[in-house]
């Protein structure tokens, strides 16, 4: 080292930014592979080969795990990492604790990864892993909000930009859901029982599975979208105020929207109307920052022509603003009757997750990596132009057959003979529904393609390039 | 629905501290001069 560089307190720690880009990438792929899988073997179930580890039944919760908590944890991670020290102008704060999130949420994972298939399971959606596990991610998860909470509380500009009011709703609200939802009480070593019963566990388990959607997968990724939009279209925010307004919105609605899963259910009425009625309302702060971040492009639409990149970005935005329109109208009751346990739900995750998170991640890592890397760009410009019409174009195969397979399941479920019999048995509707299973695989197979694509251009600009040591920012005075 | 004599106090003590919250952002000038906040990301780095 001469005597020229700056010390490593001058400079900023995107060491632990590069690891979990890079993961997030591997675990991209990992994610969407055990998708496709399990795609195929509701079209084909010989696929499960009668081995238990790769039964549906246990590589579902696998598949769902890795795309949100390893794919899009990493992507968080990372990204939050990289956004929060350079807006805050200062480095990490406690850079061991921040490595030791890195270590410990890749423990989580392969843990993940390996009781999952095993089958231990504690049975709640998207909280499937069992009690030693939720520990160590209890363990992860305080150290981050240290990291970034102390990075924020070191920092040199008086004002905390957007995107990290963002990045600290999501840290809080998923610490909140994740102690709430995860209370059990062990009975062995991978085995526990959960400390709620019935609909009132159902209550909370949807209170923390919707919180889930709309703070980790919602609030963490408009935190991403805030930065690396007007980082990419060198534009500022379209409405600085805009953000501030449907940030407070967003965080105090989403809380109570929870009851919309549990329509006809044995939860009362009244929580079924108010988680119905705070999902409508959901529409407006939701809408406000994909307005937001659609017009950040105001004055350089012509960028999109040749940027790629910023095509991942702001095409995630409308589907966003699909996601968050079907959303609310499938809280309403009277379409939650027809929609509800059909594949439309499905159409409906799928449309919010391949859509929104994964085209904003795949936009923000674009964006991220080759700068990790010493570069401006990616390895290969057209490798992300292929990417994406690769990953749009199975996005709208996935849910245009996820949307058709829905409604018909529901209206042929609810058709009724002048005789009140019911027109159609069961497996009717599932013999019906194959086609669309099969076109679903295709989808994701080209979602998948896309993703490999993503995985070589990252390798490839890995190798040509080199771990670059950035110097912190002296904040200009405004 | 028992469950609710924890849910309904806890929601409403998390709706307090993020009001909390945001009284502290406005005390502390969090929402001043925010038009120049939204330049600022673009000039460094």
């Amino acid at each position: 080292m001469n005597q020229n560089s700056p010390p490593e307190s001058a400079l900023y720690n995107d060491t632990v930014v590069r690891q979990f880009s890079l993961m997030a990438v591997v675990w991209g792929v990992v994610g969407m592979l055990v998708g496709v899988f399990i795609a195929a073997q509701l079209a084909w179930p010989e696929l499960n080969f009668g081995i238990p580890w790769l039964s549906y039944g246990r590589l579902r919760p696998l598949h769902t795990n890795a795309v949100i908590f390893a794919f899009g944890g990493c992507a968080l991670f990372g990204t939050s990492y990289y956004v929060v020290q350079r807006t805050c102008h200062v480095r990490l704060f406690m850079g061991k604790l921040a490595a030791f999130t890195f270590w410990g949420w890749q423990a989580v994972i392969v843990a993940a990864a390996i009781s999952l298939p095993l089958g231990y399971t504690s049975g709640k959606e998207y909280a499937e892993l069992e009690w030693p596990i939720d520990i160590l991610i209890t363990l992860v998860w305080v150290s981050y909000a240290i990291v970034f909470f102390g990075t924020i509380g070191m920092r040199k500009v008086r004002h905390i930009y957007v995107a990290n009011w963002f990045y600290g709703a999501f840290i809080l609200a998923v610490a909140l859901l994740h102690l709430v939802n995860s209370a059990a009480i062990p009975a062995g070593f991978m085995k526990s029982y959960s400390a709620y019963a019935g609909v009132q566990d159902a209550m909370i388990q949807w209170w923390y599975g919707h919180n889930a959607v709309g703070f980790f997968l919602t609030a963490g990724f408009l935190g991403m979208m805030y930065y690396f939009i007007p980082k990419q279209a060198e534009r500022p925010v379209y409405s600085y105020r805009l953000s501030i307004v449907h940030f407070w919105a967003l965080i105090f609605t989403y809380m109570w929207a929870g009851p919309h899963h549990l329509h006809y259910t044995a939860l009362p009425d009244w929580t079924q109307s108010v988680g119905m009625v705070f999902s409508l309302i959901l529409l407006a702060p939701s809408w406000g920052g994909m307005i937001n971040g659609v017009m950040t492009l105001s004055g350089a639409w012509h960028k999109l022509r040749d940027d790629p990149v910023l095509r991942f970005l702001i095409v995630s935005l409308s589907f966003y603003g699909m996601s968050t329109f079907e959303g609310p109208m499938m809280s309403i009751k009277t379409v939650n009757a027809l929609s509800h346990y059909t594949d439309w739900t499905v159409g409906h995750v799928h449309s919010g997750a391949l859509g929104w998170v994964g085209l904003i991640s795949m936009g923000s890592l674009y964006y991220l990596i080759p700068r990790l890397f010493g570069q401006k760009k990616m390895h290969s410009v057209p490798a992300i132009e292929l990417h994406f019409w690769m990953a749009t174009i199975g996005i709208v195969l996935y849910i245009a057959a996820m949307w058709i397979a829905g409604v018909m399941q529901g209206l042929m479920w609810r058709g009724i003979n002048g005789d009140g019999t019911l027109t159609y048995t069961f497996v009717e509707s599932v013999k019906a529904t194959y086609p669309f299973y099969v076109i679903r695989v295709l989808g994701g197979l080209l979602y998948l393609g896309g993703m490999l694509v993503m995985a070589w251009n990252t390798w490839m600009t890995m190798a040509k390039g080199h771990s670059v040591r950035v110097p912190v920012a002296v904040p200009v005075a405004a | 629905m028992d469950i609710l004599f924890i849910l309904i106090p806890l929601s409403v003590a998390l709706a307090l501290l993020i009001l909390g919250a945001l009284g502290w952002a406005v005390w502390r000038g969090q929402f001043e001069g925010v038009d120049a906040e939204a330049e600022r990301i673009l000039r460094s780095d």
